[in-house]
């Protein structure tokens, strides 16, 4: 029953104006490659005819494809007078139906390749002022939510916060003591292998406990836990604007900077300082127990260079950064999720961005700052 | 092919289907006869969609017979799988059109899969399927979440309809339509339908649709077809949830033209008297 479809002009071809021709064997989906050929052999072969005459009692079967690759036949002969001969009854409908189709071809948008450069490059150049707006706005929004709870204090979601704070900050332990104890150890073990060179293998010591204190630990933990909580805020609350959710909360006369955001923000703003003294601690951890092992420095020796290397005020430089990086990841989290449109895609999108712009937005906080702690000689 | 006289495309016998506990679906028996729309009623939560989503495949059945065109769908071979899966479409509750491609590329997506077309007629055919399921070319280079839910569930069907399926499952076709676009959307589906030569399983609570273009219907209750024949046969049943349902207050027969209960209370008489008054 898959027979060949076929199509081709009966041996006295036109006569009078008129094209005869003559079709076989099963004109569907499967075979609608080999029949869009056959079709343009015929058009290319005759042009513009007046009328055609087409036999089709031997085409076993018709679909929407071969009905409409038949259209295309006619309109390319010219659309004269068609006769089509011996189809089966059911497929006549098809066949009209078909004519009806295709009129007016989908407009498509065309650009040159230049214009549409220098367009991205605009679009891009405006989205990022956009951001930064929309990350103050965020901002000023959680400080006004925060103003409301402290003046109503029954009104604070405290248990989600409590929640929050259990899976961005208790949760996250386990991994970034991993990554941080690993990261002293890969600096320790650098420091030693070069300082060596010249003999300094001591100020190993030096070099761990301020980088660590001062900037690594903070910053670690900031990216990690961009990248572990600011996304799942993002698809958290994307997801809950995609089914209207957010809206539906809005109705209820609840805004969802109170009722979502400003737990989720604060939890950050405790998570992110909390983590980076655990992690600076497994770090300096992690540098020590290199010292001993590769350097062969006892671990009484490196505690009292530690001492005498770093004071509190190293650890509160480190510190005092991190609850702000907290605001920057849970700001940014909030703002890539708001802007979540309809699409799963779009969900993507903005998760990806929440955890590169937050990244982005982090360092360049920490740069700020290290110019900051210097001028005030910090 | 099925043998002659026994013209049910799908055939379910004996199906049980359960998650964990009590089964939804208990020694259920059911067949769809070629060329006609079958629809399927049910109390909320009675597992209508559980047996539509067995039939194609998607919930796992612990006992029983599927068989479509004769070949035991579960028990099949992957190739007769796929080659029984080309044969039908579906549409879903929601549509499921994919959110990140053009509605054009929606329709396009089962076909370009399936089959080697040149870009000329992938395009050409995808815009007969619209306009065939009545939308216009504008429509073509949106995306899903900038369409209104009657355009949704016509380019769902269009997408359905790609690759000329024998057999089309539909999820509840009219809800979260308007009455009118509910009827347009029921008139759509009886067009294609006899154009095509489709056979429609719809799984359906529009009672409207069940008058205006169901061949049969198959009620569902207790985990079993209780009883499936044409709208005629089912006003006669006597099951209290067929009844309630075809003759209730909200149906046709019972909201308009049948006689009232022998002994109906004030609110109903009245209730009866305002449905009355909208329908004539």
């Amino acid at each position: 029953m898959n027979g060949e479809p076929l199509l081709e002009a009966e041996s006295h071809g036109v006569v009078g104006g008129r094209l005869a021709l003559f079709a076989a064997g099963t004109w569907t989906a499967e075979r609608a490659g080999e029949l869009e050929r056959l079709i343009e052999r015929v058009i290319a072969g005759h042009g513009r005819v007046d009328g055609i005459d087409i036999d089709m009692q031997r085409v076993e079967r018709l679909d929407t494809f071969g009905a409409w690759l038949l259209e295309r036949l006619f309109r390319g002969l010219g659309g004269g007078d068609t006769r089509i001969i011996g189809l089966a009854e059911r497929y006549r409908a098809l066949v009209l139906q078909a004519r009806d189709v295709n009129h007016t071809r989908p407009a498509q948008a065309h650009v040159s390749s230049l214009t549409a450069a220098l367009d991205l490059v605009g679009r891009t150049v405006v989205h990022i002022g956009h951001d930064i707006v929309a990350v103050i706005g965020m901002i000023g929004a959680l400080t006004a939510a925060l103003g409301r709870a402290v003046a109503h204090p029954s009104t604070f979601r405290f248990t989600s916060m409590v929640h929050q704070m259990d899976r961005v900050a208790w949760r996250a332990v386990p991994i970034i003591l991993l990554i941080t104890f690993l990261i002293g150890g890969i600096l320790a073990q650098q420091g030693l292998f070069h300082f060596r060179q010249f003999g300094a293998d001591v100020y190993v010591v030096d070099m761990v406990g301020i980088l660590v204190l001062r900037e690594v630990g903070v910053l670690m933990v900031a990216v990690m836990v961009a990248g572990r909580s600011g996304s799942s805020y993002t698809a958290e609350i994307g997801s809950m604007k995609m089914r209207e959710e957010i809206d539906a909360l809005r109705t209820m006369g609840f805004d969802p900077v109170d009722v979502l955001l400003l737990p989720r923000v604060l939890a950050l703003i405790f998570a992110v300082p909390c983590l980076t003294f655990l992690g600076s601690m497994a770090a300096l951890y992690g540098g020590g127990l290199m010292c001993w092992l590769y350097g062969g420095m006892s671990p009484e020796v490196y505690m009292s260079r530690m001492r005498e290397a770093i004071d509190l005020l190293d650890l509160a430089v480190g510190l005092i950064k991190a609850p702000f990086m907290g605001l920057i990841i849970g700001a940014v989290a909030s703002v890539q999720g708001l802007a979540v449109q309809g699409s799963a895609e779009s969900l993507g999108i903005k998760t990806t961005d929440a955890v590169v712009k937050s990244i982005f937005l982090v360092i360049l906080f920490d740069g700020v700052l290290a110019m900051f702690y210097a001028a005030i000689g910090m | 092919m099925a043998e002659p006289g026994n013209d049910a495309v799908i055939r379910v016998r004996d199906l049980v289907v359960g998650f964990g506990g009590a089964p939804v679906l208990d020694r259920l028996s059911l067949d769809v006869l070629r060329g006609e729309i079958l629809g399927f009623v049910g109390a909320s939560g009675a597992g209508k969609s559980v047996l539509m989503r067995t039939v194609i495949g998607l919930v796992p059945k612990s006992e029983g017979l599927i068989e479509v065109d004769g070949v035991d769908f579960g028990a099949a071979p992957l190739a007769a799988r796929r080659r029984i899966e080309r044969r039908w479409g579906i549409l879903f509750q929601h549509g499921a059109l994919f959110s990140s491609l053009t509605v054009l590329q929606n329709v396009q997506f089962p076909i370009r899969e399936y089959l080697r077309l040149s870009q000329r007629l992938l395009d050409e055919v995808a815009l007969a399927k619209l306009e065939m399921v009545g939308l216009t070319a504008d429509v073509c280079h949106k995306y899903p979440s900038e369409l209104s839910g009657g355009m949704i569930k016509r380019v769902a069907l269009a997408r359905a309809l790609a690759l000329d399926p024998d057999i089309v499952f539909l999820d509840e076709p009219t809800s979260g339509l308007d009455p009118i676009g509910a009827g347009d959307f029921d008139d759509l589906i009886r067009t294609l339908q006899r154009t095509l030569g489709l056979t429609v399983f719809m799984v359906t609570h529009d009672l409207d649709s069940l008058h205006t273009v169901c061949d049969r219907v198959a009620v569902l209750a207790d985990g079993k077809v209780i009883t499936a024949g044409p709208i005629p046969i089912l006003l006669a049943s006597e099951h209290p949830w067929v009844k309630s349902y075809f003759r209730g207050k909200r149906s046709r027969v019972g909201g308009a033209r049948a006689a009232p209960e022998p002994e109906p209370n004030t609110v109903s008489r009245i209730s009866d008297k305002i449905m009355r008054h909208q329908v004539s």
